[in-house]
């Protein structure tokens, strides 16, 4: 059996202001297993960001499950840990305050906390900033830091909705690497939510990715491309054979968004 | 001039002392002008006389204490009170509709109009003083804690909840934190209002307090005094509120990192 097993899974919203209710995601089904780094792409509005959510416990879907190691999610926990667009580090934590937040709240000794904090802000290259608040952090620097303080608990799925994507160009192309280095050593399992296809493709194992709301999963394309992994990887064609196809299949999708 | 652009922080004392200047100069320039009659107000020096007769010679720095006891009880009083049910109030959706209305109600329920009952009740000594101020202050306080609360950013109510917090553990290592500089900064507002309310409740039935010195002045016409409390209630409250305000910069640097 697989380790997280989406089934079925449909949202609808209630209408606003006596519309008709919206069909956010049609039944979806995908299955993860260990290690696998899925990412999932899509036009804006597509539901994307509702899948990941119903998988992190944060939305319940309106039909179908979610299983984690084969227990039903009910709702948010530590095994899911997640990763926002928006800014969501503590402003009056540290940096090693904001990632030893999970640690500490399982109660853990403080001399592990200790230990974790620094292994992870190595990891992510926060070394020097310990001490900063995040209003000091520059956005890449705070993404790192979120990042950081999701592996620190531990989780057994990370789930990223679009992470880099308030970030400038330069910026997110560094933070996809070491995101996908963090990735090589630790192994985890990781649902990445993206509409940067370039990014969907260098990250994933495979690319997932959805149609026009109502989302549904459209195709799913396997990445064949070993680790580690660089960003001279981008410019080969294999890279661009790839990144075409799932081009054509999302503009046709973005086209029909455009639509409404 | 430019719209919103910032001035140096010489200029912006030396404009924020210029106007303290210019008001006693317009003071003493229609007082010892002759324009107003002494009568009616007295010249800025006449009040500084007044004001060191009434410290060295009438004991009002023991009024002065017994008003700032006053205030600080009552104050207290109705933060010990009003920030845990505020913060109740905003978390917890059902105790909010529980006490949203009557507390709104409350909130317009004038305290000085409950002195005639409240010396009733509790007779004219301190207690009557104390319970003024803590009906003016509880229902606000109340009220905008609970709005404080209620505006969380549920991003991060969210992010404390994927790593592992449960209910417990959002409200008081997410809402609480969130939440405190914000509530201090209510605190300093409403002691703000406290000093309106400890004065009025001075004004009848007290036989001491800052409020008692100028309601007995009036009887001897002696503006000066009158004027000198006023300052001085005035001096007091800038005091207290640098304070406060130094207070939640050192307790909150994170806010003004």
């Amino acid at each position: 059996m697989s380790l997280l097993e989406i089934t079925g899974v449909t949202r609808t919203f209630p209408g606003v202001r006596g519309g008709p209710p919206v069909r956010a995601l049609e039944p979806t089904d995908l299955s993860l297993e260990e290690n696998d780094f899925v990412t999932i792409l899509g036009p804006s509005g597509c539901g994307k960001s509702t899948l990941l959510r119903i998988v992190g416990g944060l939305d319940r879907p309106t039909a179908g499950t979610v299983t984690l190691d084969g227990r039903p999610v009910t709702g948010p926990g530590r095994d899911r840990g997640m990763v926002f667009q928006s800014y969501t580090l503590f402003p009056w934590l540290t940096v090693a305050e904001n990632i030893a937040f999970g640690p500490k709240q399982r109660g853990m000794p403080a001399a592990e906390i200790r230990e974790i904090v620094a292994d992870y802000i190595d990891a992510v290259g926060l070394r020097g900033f310990e001490n900063y608040w995040p209003a000091h952090l520059s956005g890449g620097m705070q993404q790192r830091c979120a990042i950081a303080r999701a592996l620190a608990n531990d989780p057994r799925v990370l789930l990223l909705d679009e992470p880099f994507g308030a970030l400038d160009n330069q910026t997110r192309m560094l933070m996809q690497e070491l995101l996908l280095s963090v990735w090589e050593t630790h192994r985890k399992t990781v649902i990445f939510v993206t509409h940067d296809i370039e990014e969907a493709v260098f990250m994933a194992s495979r690319v997932v990715t959805m149609t026009a709301r109502p989302g549904r999963i459209k195709s799913i394309t396997p990445v064949p491309f070993g680790h580690p992994r660089d960003y001279t990887l981008k410019s080969t064609p294999e890279f661009s054979e790839i990144r075409l196809k799932l081009t054509e299949e999302i503009r046709s999708e973005a086209i029909a968004a455009a639509k409404g | 001039m430019r719209p919103l652009t910032p001035i140096s922080p010489r200029l912006r004392i030396a404009l924020g002392l210029g106007f303290f200047v210019l008001f006693f100069a317009a003071w003493a320039a229609v007082t010892l002008g002759g324009l107003v009659s002494r009568t009616f107000l007295a010249d800025p020096i006449t009040m500084l006389q007044d004001g060191w007769y009434l410290l060295s010679e009438r004991g009002f720095a023991e009024d002065i204490g017994i008003t700032v006891w006053r205030v600080v009880g009552g104050f207290v009083m109705a933060a010990v009170i009003g920030v845990p049910l505020g913060i109740a109030m905003g978390a917890y959706k059902p105790i909010e509709a529980l006490l949203e209305p009557f507390v709104s109600f409350a909130r317009y329920l004038p305290a000085s109009a409950f002195i005639p009952l409240l010396i009733l009740w509790a007779g004219i000594g301190e207690m009557q003083k104390l319970l003024v101020i803590f009906i003016g202050s509880v229902f606000q306080i109340i009220l905008m804690v609970s709005v404080i609360v209620s505006a969380t950013r549920k991003d991060l109510v969210e992010a404390a909840y994927t790593l592992g917090a449960g209910h417990t553990g959002v409200l008081r290592r997410v809402i609480l934190p969130a939440a405190a500089p914000e509530i201090a900064e209510t605190l300093r507002l409403v002691l703000g209002w406290a000093w309106t309310y400890v004065i009025v409740a001075e004004l009848i039935g007290a036989s001491a307090g800052i409020g008692y010195m100028i309601i007995a002045s009036q009887a001897l016409l002696a503006t000066g005094q009158m004027i000198f409390g006023i300052l001085v209630i005035g001096i007091i409250g800038l005091i207290s509120d640098t304070a406060f305000r130094l207070a939640n910069r050192s307790l909150f640097a994170w806010r003004f990192a």
